[in-house]
């Protein structure tokens, strides 16, 4: 297990320096910052001396040196746009990500599962027909539609079709932002005051809806192979319940693919909040890494996709320890093995 | 009689609370300022959200006039020197008085290498306080244009300053952040609150503010949200969520118009678009033109300029939201007039005939570059001229990039057609003729942003002398003179100019301002 953990941890370092120097590569074609750190009146000369002295006249290997020796002593550099310590601004702005990533991810568990095993289930009636078209439309539809649409329903409309419906007029969703916060520490959460919570409904079903529709397909599927296979079938023979066959046997059986496949999407939510965060003006890191492309503030890109390749690495790398720990047969396996090889 | 007197009670209770209610203004746009610093970043949003916080000797009303602000009178006393008399029982947000040393301080603050400013009054030789109210300001040369030049520059209070460790505007090789870049302290409207950069800006009612009498009813708090996605922006202000939105796509105006509680207010903006033209070169770099360059002559220029059709892209690509132009400067500069203002007939045939006199009958390739998120509009605008002209024989290629690279393209040369749009926050036409029309020469600091290759030695002459020309008839002739040689010599094929529209709830009022920067000390907010 410790040969195990110690390649796994290998290999993600190298996987993220591989990542952070292709980056590295790209920053010398994302534009001039310069340009955007100065005004109109200042002179070309002056703009080439500031590109100098911000080293970006310097070959991609110096500059990718430079980052690395300075990222080991914690320092990620300013960004260019705020004039803040990159490390800052991450800190500040990953709660918002995190929560709004966990909410998503908890909705699409939340919601795909269940589904996911009704329509198992019930596989040929028409509830499960009408639930499988409707997650084509959340795997087909892109975030930022689903979520200006969530927005115009929600928000915009609302105080047409609400009080109808006999709700409060106040009840209406906001449009963007995050609502108030509560600092705990350093962590800014959104969770404890009700116009956060409120906040946090339209861009977390938006950001889930994709996962979720996976979450339900993949289930499905897995459940349906796994109702058919022998171990379910003497089950049944045996004269368990329905309830026990279904739901101790074979969805357990059922998630562990899905689990795998959840942790490696949890980055792909990640990934995907930038567009959800800027179409609710969602104070997060995907919406700074958005500014900063286009600003192209290379310090604060730079810091950002380390910090992702980061994430996506340790979830893999989790998920992997996982695995191993739920599946017994994989334990088995490799006790068989470790006593073979003494 | 005991139920009465309560009665009495609440009533007045609840009178009181209701006059206490705050009167908050909540406003949105597409870019948050960058810092509370107002020397360190010379660019829109910024120093819209610092002329709330900090004052400059000058400003200017929602008609763009200069009106008295920390300096109450002014007049050259020399050729190259002017006298600001200071608005005297000024005070700084934390209760300090304001003296000609916070002048002379907050303008060598602005010279300092560090400051974004420095270009802008790269003319200033020195400030000195002659007594406490006194401030004069000495240029280099003769500089009649100078009190212009003041209305950018915010004055801070040198103690603050000092004891916050922040005597010169952030330095991009600093390793931390400056106090000022989060903090403010001036003598304007409001004081800062709260302030989240990207997030949130919470400005509040300054009690020690000069202009209380002046200005007694603006809103007791202003809350400042960027949204950068422009449908969401929208969609917060119909849903209102948000009262005011600066910069609501313009496709968007028509519904915000026709939903009830909102309202727009429209303005031509002091910013002009326009072609430019390589015409310096001996030969284009990106067109199947070689051994000479059909730019160069003016009969090409012309044929493009009359094959656009300026009032359909007006129509179909600007909704109607812009005015064509027949100069690159806008109403509201000096030296603009009405006059010089009118464009050459669009008229096809002729163009057509003109390049077959220019010898190019079948016409050319070129490829033409555009920013897609700086401007109004930009890339419709070139898509629409790239059609119109394919009428007269040039085949366009058009390369819409963001501005992030579109500029630094410009700036290194690296075009033989552009799309640029120029502001004039001097107000001035020197600003115009000094980056766009100077013969560009990087040592002597002219010409910066000319990337045509125009050289003109009578232009360049007009330019030098109108800087120093101190007798108004005089200089008005010559930025006359330099006007007219602009449209014959024709390097920049005009446009229009653009049309700002703010979008706010019913309950606002506020007059609009052509420099799209928004001073809510104008504004009310029922």
């Amino acid at each position: 297990m410790l040969a195990f953990i110690v390649s796994r941890l290998l290999q993600s370092l190298a996987v993220m320096l591989a990542v952070s120097f292709l980056c590295f590569t790209l920053f010398n074609f994302v534009g001039d910052p310069v340009n955007n750190m100065v005004g109109q009146e200042a002179s070309p000369a002056e703009r080439a001396e500031m590109r100098r002295e911000l080293g970006l006249e310097d070959s991609v290997v110096v500059q990718f040196a430079r980052f690395l020796g300075n990222a080991m002593t914690g320092n990620f550099g300013k960004s260019y746009r705020l004039a803040r310590p990159v490390a800052d601004l991450i800190v500040e702005r990953m709660p918002a990500t995190l929560e709004l990533v966990a909410v998503a991810a908890l909705l699409a568990l939340a919601m795909g599962i269940p589904l996911g095993v009704l329509t198992a289930l019930r596989r040929d009636s028409i509830d499960s027909g009408a639930i499988m078209t409707f997650s084509l439309a959340g795997v087909a539809m892109p975030t930022f539609v689903i979520g200006i649409l969530l927005i115009y329903v929600f928000s915009v409309e609302c105080k047409s079709w609400a009080p109808g419906l006999g709700l409060p007029s106040d009840w209406c969703f906001p449009s963007f932002g995050r609502g108030e916060t509560v600092k705990l520490g350093w962590w800014n959460t959104g969770l404890l005051t009700a116009s956060g919570l409120k906040a946090i409904v339209l861009p977390a079903f938006t950001l889930s809806l994709f996962q979720m529709t996976l979450v339900l397909r993949l289930v499905r599927s897995q459940m349906l192979e796994v109702l058919r296979t022998d171990y379910i079938k003497f089950a049944r023979a045996r004269g368990l319940t329905d309830r026990a066959v279904h739901f101790r046997h074979a969805l357990k059986n059922t998630l562990l693919p899905v689990i795998t496949v959840i942790g490696i999407q949890i980055g792909g939510l990640i990934a995907f909040s930038i567009i959800t965060e800027t179409v609710f003006q969602w104070p997060g890191m995907g919406q700074l890494f958005i500014q900063s492309v286009q600003f192209a503030d290379i310090p604060v890109m730079a810091a950002y996709l380390v910090m992702v390749s980061f994430i996506f690495v340790a979830i893999n790398f989790f998920v992997d320890l996982l695995y191993a720990a739920i599946d017994p047969r994989l334990r088995l396996d490799r006790a068989r093995l470790g006593t073979a090889g003494g | 009689m005991l139920v009465a007197r309560l009665a009495a009670l609440a009533a007045a209770a609840l009178c009181v609370v209701s006059v206490a209610h705050a009167k908050t203004l909540r406003w949105a746009s597409q870019g948050d300022a960058l810092t509370l610093d107002p020397h360190s970043q010379n660019e829109g949003p910024t120093t819209a959200m610092n002329q709330h916080i900090y004052d400059p000797l000058i400003s200017r009303d929602p008609k763009l006039a200069k009106v008295p602000n920390l300096a109450l009178s002014w007049k050259p006393i020399a050729p190259d020197t002017w006298e600001f008399k200071l608005r005297p029982d000024v005070k700084f947000s934390d209760g300090t008085p304001l003296t000609a040393d916070d002048v002379v301080f907050s303008y060598q603050r602005a010279q300092a290498p560090t400051s974004d400013f420095r270009a802008y009054i790269s003319s200033v030789k020195e400030v000195k306080a002659v007594d406490p109210l006194t401030v004069h300001i000495v240029t280099n040369g003769p500089n009649p244009i100078l009190p212009d030049y003041t209305t950018s520059i915010m004055i801070m209070s040198r103690a603050w300053a000092e004891k916050h460790n922040v005597t010169k505007p952030q330095s991009f090789k600093d390793k931390e952040e400056t106090y000022a870049v989060r903090n403010a302290m001036g003598t304007g409207p409001y004081t800062v609150k709260q302030r989240d950069p990207d997030v949130r800006t919470v400005l509040s009612k300054s009690p020690t503010y000069w202009g209380a009498k002046q200005f007694p009813d603006y809103p007791d708090e202003l809350v400042y949200t960027p949204v950068k996605e422009p449908a969401t922006r929208v969609a917060a202000l119909i849903s209102g969520q948000v009262d005011f939105v600066l910069d609501a796509p313009l496709q968007d105006i028509a519904r915000i118009r026709q939903t009830a509680g909102l309202k727009t207010e429209e303005t031509a903006q002091v910013r002009s678009i326009f072609l430019g033209l390589d015409m310096g070169s001996a030969e284009l770099k990106y067109s199947d033109v070689k051994g000479k360059n059909p730019f160069a002559d003016k009969r090409v220029r012309q044929a493009m300029y009359q094959a656009i059709d300026i009032n359909a892209i007006k129509a179909k690509v600007m909704r109607n939201f812009s005015a064509p132009a027949g100069l690159v400067t806008s109403p509201g500069v000096h030296g603009h007039t009405a006059a010089l203002d009118q464009r050459l007939k669009y008229d096809v045939a002729a163009a057509k005939k003109l390049m077959a006199e220019a010898g190019y009958p079948n016409g050319f390739s070129v490829t033409l570059d555009c920013p897609n998120d700086r401007y109004n509009n930009d890339e419709q605008i070139c898509q629409a001229v790239t059609g119109m002209l394919a009428q007269i024989g040039i085949k366009v290629d058009l390369q819409a990039r963001s501005k992030t690279l579109h500029f630094p393209k410009l700036q290194k040369k690296d075009t033989s057609f552009f799309l640029l749009g120029w502001g004039v926050p001097t107000l001035d036409s020197h600003y115009v003729f000094t980056f766009l029309y100077q013969t560009n020469e990087a040592a002597k600091k002219v010409g910066g942003w000319n990337f045509t290759g125009y050289s003109n030695a009578k232009m360049d002459e007009l330019t030098s002398a109108m800087l120093r020309e101190v007798d108004q008839a005089k200089r008005d002739r010559m930025i006359a003179d330099a006007w007219a040689l602009a449209v014959a010599d024709m390097p920049y094929l005009p446009l229009h100019h653009q049309l700002i529209v703010w979008s706010m709830s019913d309950k606002v009022t506020i007059p609009i301002f052509a420099n799209d920067s928004p001073n809510f000390k104008y504004a009310k907010i029922k």
